[in-house]
């Protein structure tokens, strides 16, 4: 899952003030020349930083936010293997969830305060989430359109200047091609299936194709601090060459399953070498950003609560430790007087 | 972009097969070598009845740790619960596949799962019970997997060898449970003061049911006797102590086992009225397309 490229609003650093900070600074942008990795301990600009940061959260909001549209089916999925697998699935993003926020406190985020942004809704996660499942094919279609999605955003990532965002890239983009596998090959049994199975499927795909096309951010010219995140190497493509390549690769595939893609204009174009395709609904990504989506009050309800309902659990927690900590320190102590 | 042939490559078949979804990611086949002709000293209808009501505790327990997904106190607690519950659904679908086979009748583990009613079902009643607050959760885990644990360790031994594999398998995954929730069970019950009332109500809350653990119903008694399985009376002391020995770090306080206990419950098929509004959850979706293929 990823989160909206929608692009960082900070304003790029000041030039170091003093020589110190302008040879930093140097160094900073050659490493990033020689497409060599940023490490925690490096020195970097405050603004990549921030940058950075605010760009892991709100792919680690969006994990976890992204377990509850698929999490509804496990309790219903309809064989114990299906069961097995989605839970298995909806636990991967609750890991790839922990790995991120892990990644930002490199940084020195720190993961309590950007869970409380989160549900005081100061910071986003994607807004795919904000979208219904109806039918349990829609599983499968999230496996395939969202999940594939979120892996052809995240592949790049994979060599981004950060390096422990680039490494849990690594791990997480393999798990996701996994899960989009498995979401295929649910459609897959479903199209084999009953008449039901198949306008189930045919119906999932209308619903989640515009918005899984919205994934890649608004379009190029609506982003303009793409350029900055691509010239930090945060970024390596633009949110049009990632959608382009995501409906190349689509297509074929909705070919095979026998289900038909919800646009008209879709055809292949010779001369590109790519399918021309419609445009998304541009006003219905803004307002399902801004938090007017069909599920963006339940998200965030769910979320909220189980955070709220947990508070007392992680007291406790802290409680012991610290109970636990004292009596070690005690122990220590009075071992120390003996000695 | 050269690097996303794995997404080129969706619509071809996998080289190894999807088998390997079966289980969850990573997991193995514990069945790989072991021969699953039931034996001619074991009594097929028995271990049938045997293996259905500790794949209905499995199942169960599965449906109330997923009802927890999304709703867990902290990340960590979401992947640790989802791992017990896919551990559980596991043994769950090895044991009904055990039942089906044994008892000869051609049915499932789906058909076991989302065919039978809750009067048909046989896993204790303390596994349906709603999830209340974490705390009660962590009380009907501790309890269930200490028990279940015990089981298990004497079922390594059984004469069925499916059985037997299923248990070595479950040994593992169920030390693991026990070990999570006793830790839990300790953090809570010796952290804050509202920790500990809430864990204490939740040992309170159980304990009515959980007598019904140690009760032997026919078919144990047939089973034991076969060498199948154990007697559930059999594991009572051990689990008395183990419990004692949490309760006591965790300082709760924990009512004495019953020493003869009524028989009755789940494994009579008498159950809560939790059970129905579960099973037609779980079963909603298959049984509004029993002709379709998943």
């Amino acid at each position: 899952m990823m989160p909206d490229n929608d692009g960082a609003h900070e304003s790029a650093n000041a030039a170091g003030s003093d020589a110190g900070e302008q040879q930093l600074q140097e160094h900073f942008d050659r490493t990033i020349a020689h497409d060599q990795r940023i490490e925690p301990r490096d020195w970097m600009p405050e603004a990549y930083r921030r940058t950075l940061v605010r760009q892991i959260a709100q792919h680690a909001h969006s994990e976890i936010i992204g377990m509850q549209p698929e999490g509804e089916w496990i309790t219903r999925a309809p064989s114990l293997r299906r069961k097995a697998i989605l839970f298995a699935k909806v636990q991967d993003e609750a890991g790839h969830g922990l790995y991120l926020y892990s990644a930002a406190e490199t940084l020195g985020a720190d993961r309590a305060d950007l869970t409380e942004r989160l549900i005081e809704g100061r910071q986003k996660y994607s807004s795919i989430f904000n979208y219904p499942t109806m039918n349990f094919a829609d599983v499968g279609v999230i496996g395939w359109f969202v999940d594939g999605a979120a892996i052809c955003n995240q592949v790049p990532l994979c060599r981004s200047s950060y390096g422990p965002y680039a490494r849990a890239m690594v791990r997480i983009c393999k798990e996701e091609s996994f899960h989009q596998r498995q979401g295929y090959e649910l459609l897959m049994t479903m199209m084999r299936g009953t008449e039901a199975q198949r306008r189930m499927v045919q119906d999932a795909v209308d619903r989640w194709w515009w918005p899984s096309l919205m994934m890649f951010g608004p379009p190029d010219g609506d982003s303009p601090n793409t350029a900055k995140s691509m010239a930090w190497h945060i970024k390596r493509h633009s949110n049009d060459e990632l959608r382009q390549r995501f409906v190349d690769m689509t297509v074929p595939q909705a070919e095979k399953l026998g289900v038909v893609l919800p646009d008209p204009q879709l055809r292949w174009n010779e001369e590109r070498g790519h399918h021309d395709f419609g445009t998304p609904d541009w006003s219905e990504l803004k307002r399902v950003i801004s938090g007017d989506g069909p599920c963006n009050a339940q998200r965030m309800t769910r979320r909220r609560a189980a955070h709220e309902d947990g508070a007392w659990v992680r007291e406790a927690a802290s409680a012991y430790a610290a109970k636990q900590a004292a009596g070690v320190a005690e122990q220590q102590q009075q071992e120390g007087r003996a000695a | 972009m050269t690097d996303d042939h794995v997404y080129l490559s969706l619509a071809e078949g996998s080289e190894d097969g999807d088998a390997r979804w079966a289980f969850g990611t990573g997991f193995e086949d514990p069945l790989h070598g072991v021969d699953t002709v039931v034996p001619e000293v074991v009594d097929g209808r028995i271990l049938a009845a045997y293996c259905l009501a500790l794949g209905d505790d499995a199942l169960v327990s599965a449906q109330r740790l997923a009802e927890w997904c999304t709703r867990a106190p902290e990340l960590e607690e979401e992947v640790a619960l989802a791992n017990i519950g896919l551990d559980l659904l596991g043994q769950a679908r090895l044991l009904l596949s055990r039942a089906g086979q044994a008892e000869g009748s051609g049915r499932d583990e789906d058909a076991l799962a989302y065919f039978r009613d809750a009067d048909a079902l046989r896993n204790v009643r303390l596994a349906e019970l709603p999830n209340g607050d974490f705390a009660f959760s962590i009380a009907r885990l501790l309890v269930l997997a200490t028990w279940r644990l015990a089981l298990f360790e004497r079922l390594t031994g059984s004469t069925d060898p499916v059985l037997a594999a299923v248990a070595a398998k479950g040994v593992k995954e169920l030390t693991y449970h026990r070990d999570y929730a006793a830790q839990w069970t300790v953090r809570l019950g010796d952290g804050t003061c509202e920790s500990h009332l809430r864990m204490q109500r939740g040992i309170e809350e159980i304990w009515p049911y959980v007598g019904e653990l140690f009760a032997t119903g026919p078919v144990e008694r047939e089973a034991a006797a076969g060498g199948i399985g154990v007697d559930p009376a059999a594991v009572r002391e051990e689990v008395g102590a183990t419990l004692l020995q949490v309760a006591d770090a965790a300082t709760l306080a924990l009512p004495a086992l019953p020493a003869d206990p009524h028989p009755g419950g789940g494994r009579w098929g008498e159950h809560t009225d939790a059970l129905g509004p579960l099973l037609a959850e779980m079963q909603s979706v298959a049984r509004a397309h029993p002709e379709a293929t998943w």
